[in-house]
């Protein structure tokens, strides 16, 4: 049984899809990256997993199935039970992702006491043993205080620490390190691939850095406005990829255009609420676009929303 | 922390030499002689204005008064009324707990009701309740705070008959004076119905003078609810799980009623100049309604002390704020 | 290949923007013309007034308004307890609490935005001059400061819009000092300074105009704030003089009559609350389409 299914999962705001109808499946234990640009609607569509957008936001899907358990039709009471415990999330900023006015110590007690009961010396016992795990030195002192007293890295720390409090089987990591200096990137990324082997957790990276996926994920999904328009292995995505945008955004990399003298980017940008195309989203931007694309839609097959996937050995250099 | 409290000091002290300078110049600011000014008539016999010179002391230099002035304020001495003769100081102390019981129970009338009502409207934004509160507090703040009293007046002490006109208690109760709060003397009294009677005298004015500061600050905690709403830790709140009342009473409005402190420093400075038009309303016996009637009795060593006070609590408050804010953001606490 | 080319999006003028911000505010658009109603009627009191207003009309003393018992068509609104008619009476009164407001709030935007400037530009020594300066005003709560400059000053009409003026001078002080401080430091003024541009041009042309949203807010509020002042001090005595008619002075012998005649009470006090009420609801519709973090990104 599939940890994490999706089918068809759409995400409106108003009349805008911020996420268009996407399929993702991630098996226990599994490393799965999501890239994208910003736009891409990939944070929101975790989002909606976790069940955290709010009005005006819509939230539908055909299958939306965590442990075979159907998302949609928890009760809030439920999903309570299930958030912060089975599956927990990590988010991008961890300085304004934490309370100010509450020593870190004290909002990974939280977690501990409302989800697993623990209090007093138990708790704080927990608690200082999962500072440990995360690798924060010294950690009896370092639990009194507040996130403002903290470096970047360390609230990225506390906040994994808090996520993974009650031993998730499922973490999503919203561009964990995106806010972070480079250093200390390494490090944060290092941690979270330990502790997903140690724990045994189904990891879902966000980000829109490709050398982080290629390093870390077994599995990608590219998503492009809201859609995702490649999944596959990660070796093989990289190696041969099979959607133009992902050539795209391989091309751009700057070690790609060594030698160039300018780097390779696609012209245009990301669709925005008032101009989505009604053939293919990229299709206006896309080098190979032909008069099908921009009539129509394609859908998903064998991983790949294209008319015409590359062939491998095929992509323009 | 201490030396936080320390810095806020000594940035008081050129306000307080300030203030004293303009109750000081008060009287020798108004045009025309300083005693023809205080007695109130022109051309004195110029034997009794050279004596009356002489005892004011008006006839050394200036910065001489002025250290006598501080020198005696810091006696405790405010000078003497023109009207009754009697120690400025001591009528002061007389009037004042009135002044404070109305204002204080104002005060704590806006808060309570003010925050609760702030942070419900926050919490159901947009809805036919949240409209309802801001639009009542929008009037809440328009309306001027002696007509409000006299609305009052007419519809409950006159039309319904249900609370007093005028006064803090009965007439026919006579409380001993202990604390000068006449809620807690009529309590300790014991006396039948002593009791009852201060309260509903002192329900419509602090009802009124409440008013203003109840609509502020119900404008400021919905918005700063709002705005904490909003962030990011609040997010993370519910991504692990809590209960919304968690996510609301421990993470949000422990956030949200940061800036509201501030505007409630604020708001015993209105307290303090609305419980001037208040006490008149009411003829309610405290300093508002004495600053007053000294005005218009050209009583100027009452205006002086009066002027003094008024400002020297209204910045003890505010230092009391400021401190109080430096305890709750953690921002500055943990420093 | 196709070259992505979009329309380029049509951003709407300053001044348009704004507007469309400001009239999606239903309650704000209609505070603007409950506004200039009563703006418009205290413009033309002379004219719309059907007789003088400190006229006594002595048979007529204490007639309630025409929709009561006891009213007659003669005057629509009643009068008071020397005979002269509420209508007149209300809407010269409006001529000298818009007039006192809107001079009250030159005389001290103007000041105020100058000294916030100084001290802003010159942090060293003058900045805090000012500011202390300014902390002592503050230190007198509103009403208090005002009756405490009519104490000096004595009682009338420009001498209550200078005592409102002072006492709004350091809420502009500080608003200009801490808006230029946080314009100052930004990239922009840097770029100007180096360009060449003396103080006068980088205060006034470079820095004060990225400040006006605070300033216009706070303008709005403190006009509403001195007709409630004015207000005040005519309630008390102390601001503007029979037989000036003004509503708050109306308002202080109103008290004797709370049973006999309503009338002289509730209707001053609406003519008040019913103007600060527009100006307070203009204000917030503007604060609203001028916060550059509530504008909707579409």
């Amino acid at each position: 049984m599939a940890l994490l299914k999706i089918k068809n999962l759409r995400v409106e705001f108003g009349s805008f899809p911020a996420v268009d109808g996407i399929d993702l499946t991630l098996e226990a234990g599994e490393l799965l990256g999501i890239v994208g640009e910003s736009g891409s609607g990939k944070s929101v569509a975790m989002l909606a997993v976790m069940g955290l957008i709010e009005a005006p936001g819509k939230v539908s899907a055909d299958l939306l199935e965590f442990q075979g358990m159907d998302l949609l039709r928890l009760t809030p009471k439920q999903r309570r039970q299930l958030v912060g415990r089975d599956i927990a999330m990590v988010f991008q900023d961890a300085q304004t992702s934490l309370n100010p006015s509450y020593t870190v110590g004290y909002q990974i007690e939280e977690s501990l006491r409302a989800h697993l009961g623990l209090r007093g010396a138990a708790a704080r016992q927990r608690m200082l043993e999962l500072l440990d795990l995360v690798e924060i030195p010294d950690a009896a002192s370092r639990a009194s205080a507040y996130p403002h007293q903290l470096s970047g890295g360390m609230n990225q720390r506390v906040m994994i620490a808090m996520a993974i409090a009650c031993s998730p089987k499922l973490l999503i990591a919203d561009e964990p390190t995106t806010a972070l200096d480079v250093t200390i990137q390494a490090q944060i990324m290092d941690l979270l691939l330990r502790l997903q082997r140690e724990q045994g957790m189904g990891l879902v990276m966000i980000t829109h850095d490709l050398a982080v996926v290629a390093e870390m994920a077994q599995r990608v999904a590219v998503m492009y406005a809201g859609q995702v328009v490649e999944t596959g292995a990660v070796p093989g995505l990289f190696d041969a990829p099979r959607h133009p945008y992902t050539e795209a955004l391989l091309a751009a990399i700057p070690e790609h255009s060594r030698g160039a003298r300018r780097l390779r980017a696609l012209p245009g940008i990301v669709p925005g609420a008032q101009d989505r195309p009604s053939g293919c989203l990229l299709a206006p931007r896309c080098a190979y676009a032909q008069a099908q694309c921009l009539s129509s839609r394609p859908a998903v097959s064998d991983g790949v929303r294209c008319f015409f996937p590359l062939a491998p050995g095929s992509a323009h250099d | 922390m201490f030396s936080f409290i320390l810095k806020r000091l000594a940035t008081l002290i050129p306000t307080l030499i300030g203030i004293t300078l303009v109750a000081f110049g008060l009287i020798r600011l108004i045009p025309g002689d300083p005693i023809e000014v205080m007695m109130g008539e022109r051309r004195l016999d110029p034997e009794v204005h050279a004596a009356m010179v002489k005892s004011m002391g008006l006839d050394q230099p200036l910065a001489t008064q002025y250290f006598r002035y501080l020198g005696n304020l810091l006696h405790g001495d405010l000078g003497q009324s023109l009207v009754s003769r009697e120690p400025v100081a001591k009528e002061f102390a007389a009037l004042f707990p009135a002044t404070v019981e109305l204002a204080l129970t104002a005060l704590l009338l806006a808060v309570a009701l003010g925050l609760l009502l702030g942070m419900l409207a926050g919490l159901k934004r947009g809805s036919l309740f949240d409209q309802g509160v801001m639009g009542m507090a929008t009037v809440g703040y328009s309306m001027p705070v002696f007509w409000w009293g006299l609305i009052l007046i007419m519809f409950f002490s006159v039309n319904l008959g249900w609370t007093p006109v005028s006064g803090r208690i009965s007439i026919e109760y006579d409380v001993a004076r202990v604390s000068g709060f006449l809620l807690l003397d009529s309590w300790l009294s014991g006396e039948e119905g002593a009791f009852s009677s201060a309260l509903a005298h002192l329900l419509l004015p602090a009802v009124v003078l409440g008013t203003s500061s109840l609509a502020v600050v119900a404008r400021m905690t919905r918005s700063s609810m709002l705005e904490v709403l909003r962030e990011d830790y609040v997010r993370t709140a519910r991504a692990k799980g809590l209960s919304p009342v968690r996510v609301v009473v421990v993470h949000a409005l422990r956030n949200a009623l940061i800036p509201v402190l501030t505007v409630v420093g604020m708001q015993t400075g209105s307290l303090l100049a609305g419980a001037v038009l208040t006490e008149t309303i009411f003829s309610w016996p405290g300093i508002g309604k004495w600053l007053i009637d000294s005005i218009a009795r050209r009583d100027y060593p009452v205006v002086q002390a009066g002027i003094l006070i008024s400002a020297l609590t209204f910045i003890a408050v505010n230092l009391c704020v400021d401190i109080l804010y430096g305890v709750v953001n953690p921002r500055i606490r943990a420093q | 290949m196709s070259t992505a080319t979009e329309a380029m999006p049509d951003y709407p003028r300053p001044f348009k923007a704004f507007w469309q911000g400001f009239a999606a505010n239903r309650g704000a658009l209609a505070a603007l013309l409950l506004f200039a109603l009563i703006a418009t009627a205290a413009l033309l009191a002379p004219w719309l007034s059907p007789y003088d207003p400190i006229e006594q009309f002595r048979d007529h003393m204490l007639t309630a308004p025409a929709w009561a018992a006891g009213g007659s068509r003669q005057f629509l609104l009643g009068t008071d307890e020397l005979g002269r008619d509420m209508l007149s009476r209300l809407l010269h009164g409006g001529r000298v609490s818009l007039g006192i407001g809107l001079a009250s709030v030159l005389l001290s935007l103007l000041p105020g935005v100058m000294l916030g400037l100084l001290a802003a530009f010159h942090q060293q020594w003058l900045s805090p001059a000012i500011m202390r300066v300014m902390d002592i005003l503050l230190a007198l709560p509103g009403l208090l400061l005002a009756i405490c400059v009519i104490t000096i000053l004595g009682p009338g009409l420009v001498n209550t819009v200078i005592a409102i003026a002072i006492g709004a001078l350091p809420g502009y002080t500080r608003l200009t000092r801490a808006a230029a401080l946080a314009e100052i430091g930004k990239d922009y003024v840097t770029a100007s300074r180096i360009a060449g541009a003396g103080s006068l041009r980088l205060m006034f042309i470079t820095v004060l105009p990225n400040c006006m949203a605070p300033l216009i807010v706070n303008a709005s509020l403190s006009f509403s704030t001195a007709i409630l002042e004015t207000a005040g001090l005519g309630f008390l005595g102390l601001g503007v003089q029979a037989p000036l008619p003004e509503w708050g002075t109306m308002l202080s012998a109103a008290r004797d009559y709370i049973e006999r005649a309503p009338w002289v009470i509730t209707l001053p006090g609406l003519t008040i609350l019913a103007s600060v009420l527009a100006i307070n609801l203009m204000g917030d519709g503007l604060r609203d389409a001028l916060d550059p973090k509530l504008k909707k990104i579409s």
